[in-house]
């Protein structure tokens, strides 16, 4: 069955595994891990095709001293039929920002993971680390001790701890980025590496740094803890470049569509009328953005980047919360610092974090996730712990219930009532 | 199922090397197991602290505890788990402690 899929025109997983495991035959280096693995884990792979079920067993605790995540233990359910797979463990290792890379850096990564591993890789696992797929118990402090000591790496997150944290590409090379997305995710990333390698929480807990609000990294929907760059001032507008889209010089949207034929730029159609919060108007010569109206949505400048740019007085909106559906239900982050300065040592966030942590790792339960913490404490709760006071901009619309909550501080005469003297004006 | 052989006694094991028949659990599994965990020498009181809190939690509640509350009740803070057991509260001072393996997503 595998081998159908190695028809049609998107590169074939089935093939390059192929490819390797016949590299793997008749290679001289001295593999440490078995030679058939990619052989057997092809075997096994065409055996769940046609069980529909896999064929893993559940669970598999093992890691490096020291740390106690960053290795994902798996054995195989078949090991007599399939013994290149019996341990097939995944080691996430830590990439760069970015996910920049040197050809030297990939090359000594092969090199060790030819050895040691199976040869396989995910480049890269969702949550951003470079995943060496399928080793065996007895390598693992050995490839931890060579991308330790020869390549200077160390492993990524995994169990109930900091995960990995990652970046959109931001100020390396997009004009959108109101914060060094990559600079702050490093420093983040060394700061707490404690909390990456022992986990010590309640359940996992995952940051990620978009530049802007395009969500490059999707951190809105994938990060406890998502970082999206904004700024509050104006957005910077070039009246000429406007003329240029307008008279058909620039190309709409960096010529994203130019695949269809969508007629030529029609300044109002495209952007004016399209504008979320109607906040933009053009009379023909002139574009105008009332932007105290301005939600950042990034339209604009998406639809004209050479003539719109994001404004000068840059930071980021922090929002809490993500999670996938298990147990209480998706959720996406929720706007809880509407704008806050990036700027090193970053204390400031870091001083938010802390505070994140040390009220979630005290109350919240095992396996609960903080987005689950805050809607069983509520979003309330989690502003003070923040020392934050509400704003509006914090949510969508106010409650539709009467189900109010009022601290007995705030009510005069308190909760403490006689009933005695209710019944001296109120017969029974 | 795997075996191992710890100072004269067969004990069944998972892969991951933790004890099958929670029953058979001794001290001197514990003792004997240490060297595959990192650990140098002989358990000290401060190993057999950790084990018997967990193995006192995981005989009241049927699971593990979390990692804050061992910490709480013990009075070490995690890296001194960690040097301890080197290989972390849940592949190591669980597996010493003789305690299900931890599942969920690792």
């Amino acid at each position: 069955m595998l081998d159908e899929l190695e028809k049609g025109r998107w590169p074939s997983f089935v093939s390059d595994m192929k490819q390797e495991a016949a590299a793997r035959e008749k290679t001289k280096v001295d593999l440490q891990a078995p030679r058939e693995s990619i052989d057997d884990l092809l075997g096994l792979l065409e055996l769940t095709y046609q069980d529909k079920v896999v064929h893993w067993k559940h669970g598999g605790i093992v890691g490096v001293f020291g740390y106690g995540g960053g290795v994902i233990g798996r054995y195989c359910d078949q090991p007599d039929q399939f013994p290149g797979v019996r341990d097939f463990h995944t080691l996430r290792v830590n990439q760069p920002g970015n996910k920049f890379y040197s050809t030297e850096y990939l090359r000594q990564l092969c090199d060790l993971w030819e050895r040691r591993g199976s040869g396989i890789t995910n480049m890269h696992g969702s949550t951003g680390d470079i995943i060496l797929l399928g080793t065996t118990t007895p390598q693992l402090e050995e490839i931890f001790y060579e991308l330790t000591h020869n390549l200077h790496q160390d492993l990524g997150g995994s169990g109930s701890n900091l995960r990995t944290p990652s970046d959109c590409l931001g100020m390396a090379r997009c004009e959108y980025a109101c914060y060094d997305t990559t600079a702050l995710c490093y420093n983040l990333t060394m700061e707490y590496q404690d909390e990456l390698h022992r986990p010590a929480f309640p359940y996992k807990f995952k940051f990620k740094f978009d530049g802007c609000p395009n969500g490059c990294v999707a951190s809105i929907a994938r990060a406890d803890m998502s970082i999206i760059g904004t700024w509050r001032d104006d957005i910077r507008i070039d009246q000429a470049a406007v003329k240029a889209y307008v008279g058909g010089e620039f190309k709409p949207n960096g010529g994203a569509h130019s695949g269809r034929d969508w007629g030529t730029f029609d300044i109002q159609k495209e952007v004016i009328d399209l504008c979320p919060t109607h906040c933009m108007s053009w009379n023909g010569k002139k574009l105008v953005i009332d932007n105290k109206e301005c939600n950042r949505c990034m339209h604009c400048i998406n639809v004209m980047p050479r003539a719109l740019r994001i404004g000068l007085d840059r930071g980021a909106s922090i929002l809490f919360g993500a999670k996938a559906p298990i147990l209480e239900g998706a959720q996406m982050s929720t706007l809880t610092i509407p704008f806050v300065k990036v700027e090193e040592p970053y204390d400031e966030i870091k001083a938010i974090i802390e505070k994140v942590w040390d009220y979630w790792a005290e109350e919240g339960r095992n396996r609960e996730r903080l987005g689950e913490l805050m809607q069983r404490q509520g979003f309330q709760k989690f502003l003070e712990v923040l020392g934050l006071k509400p704003d509006p901009r914090m949510i969508r619309e106010p409650r539709s219930n009467p189900y109010v909550f009022w601290k007995e501080e705030d009510v005069p005469g308190g909760w403490e009532r006689d009933i005695q003297e209710f019944r001296k004006k109120h017969k029974k | 199922m795997p075996t191992i052989n710890l100072a004269g006694k067969t004990y069944e094991v998972d892969e991951d090397g933790f004890l099958q028949e929670l029953d058979k659990w001794s001290e001197d599994f514990a003792s004997a197991y240490a060297k595959e965990e990192g650990i140098d020498g002989a358990l000290t009181d401060e190993h057999w602290k950790v084990i018997n809190y967990l193995r006192d939690y995981y005989a009241k509640f049927g699971i593990a505890p979390m990692i804050r509350k061992l910490c709480k009740e013990t009075g070490f803070d995690l890296k001194k788990i960690y040097e301890l057991f080197p290989s972390g509260p849940a592949k190591g001072a669980c597996k010493l402690a003789g305690l299900a393996k931890p599942t969920g997503c690792v």
